[in-house]
């Protein structure tokens, strides 16, 4: 649970930031790219480009592999899942809680209805 | 921001939805994630104040979550904080606010669940993520935000 939690941490932490979900969703569109093509289209220095590809790298978010000189980037969607999973606990939690309030709330104002009557 | 809005239409006056949310019989009806009981309901609603509910789930499995009363208009709004009491699911804080809105037939409940999991983003950034969240979650599955 403790390394389920910091992986979530990672993720998030991972996530939050505007150059790294471009890079994401870049990947997303694009089977696998080379680091400078991945650089190209942002204002920031290559070097700035490496630092988040580290952020992600941590995060198990992207994987590297090495043809030759070139590096090629690509997405790795396992903690994203993971992430979403998490967050559709939540909302299946509230989504039955909030049903059952509403048919609660329905029966007690029902009842109250009747007593005026 | 990580967080979760869900909206729901019941036919009850908003001060019914209100009492339904603030009161330990109301809150023993309804709290959950399936049909399994609620064991411990405690409500000081005030600003403040705080709750505490527990709950068992089917699956034979404990839960409990506290927080405390942020803001409390009756009957239009309510927001409270959260936390896991134990941490497993997740050691955060996070914000609980719900507003009710009057309408024709009743009530319309916005249900917002916030904060979830972002230290990070609450210390460096404002800007929210879910946008890009829901532009990549069609590579995985789609979150099904239910309303009636």
């Amino acid at each position: 649970m403790v390394n389920y939690n910091k992986r979530l941490d990672r993720t998030f932490a991972a996530l939050v930031d505007p150059t790294r979900r471009a890079l994401l969703a870049r990947l997303e569109r694009e089977d696998g790219a080379s680091i400078s093509a991945l650089a190209q289209p942002f204002v920031i220095k290559l070097p700035a480009v490496m630092k988040h590809l580290d952020v992600l790298d941590n995060a198990g978010l992207i994987t590297r592999s090495k043809v030759g000189r070139t590096v090629t980037i690509r997405l790795r969607p396992e903690p994203m899942r993971e992430a979403m999973d998490w967050l559709r606990r939540y909302e299946r939690f509230w989504s039955k809680s909030l049903d059952r309030l509403a048919a609660y709330a329905e029966t007690k104002e029902a009842e109250a209805r009747k007593k005026r009557r | 921001m990580t967080s979760l809005t869900l909206v729901r239409r019941i036919k009850a006056r908003p001060s019914t939805v209100f009492d339904a949310l603030t009161t330990p019989e109301g809150i023993a009806s309804w709290w959950g994630p399936d049909g399994g009981p609620v064991l411990v309901a405690e409500t000081d609603p005030q600003v403040g104040g705080r709750f505490r509910v527990r709950f068992r789930m089917l699956d034979g499995s404990e839960h409990e979550s506290s927080g405390e009363y942020l803001e409390l208009v009756k009957p239009e709004r309510l927001s409270m904080s959260w936390r896991w009491t134990g941490g497993a699911e997740d050691p955060g804080e996070s914000l609980v606010e719900i507003r009710l809105r009057a309408v024709a037939d009743g009530t319309e409940l916005t249900f917002t669940h916030s904060r979830l999991h972002d230290e990070e983003s609450r210390r460096s950034h404002q800007e929210g993520w879910t946008g890009a969240l829901d532009k990549l979650q069609r590579h995985f599955l789609v979150i099904e935000r239910s309303s009636p």
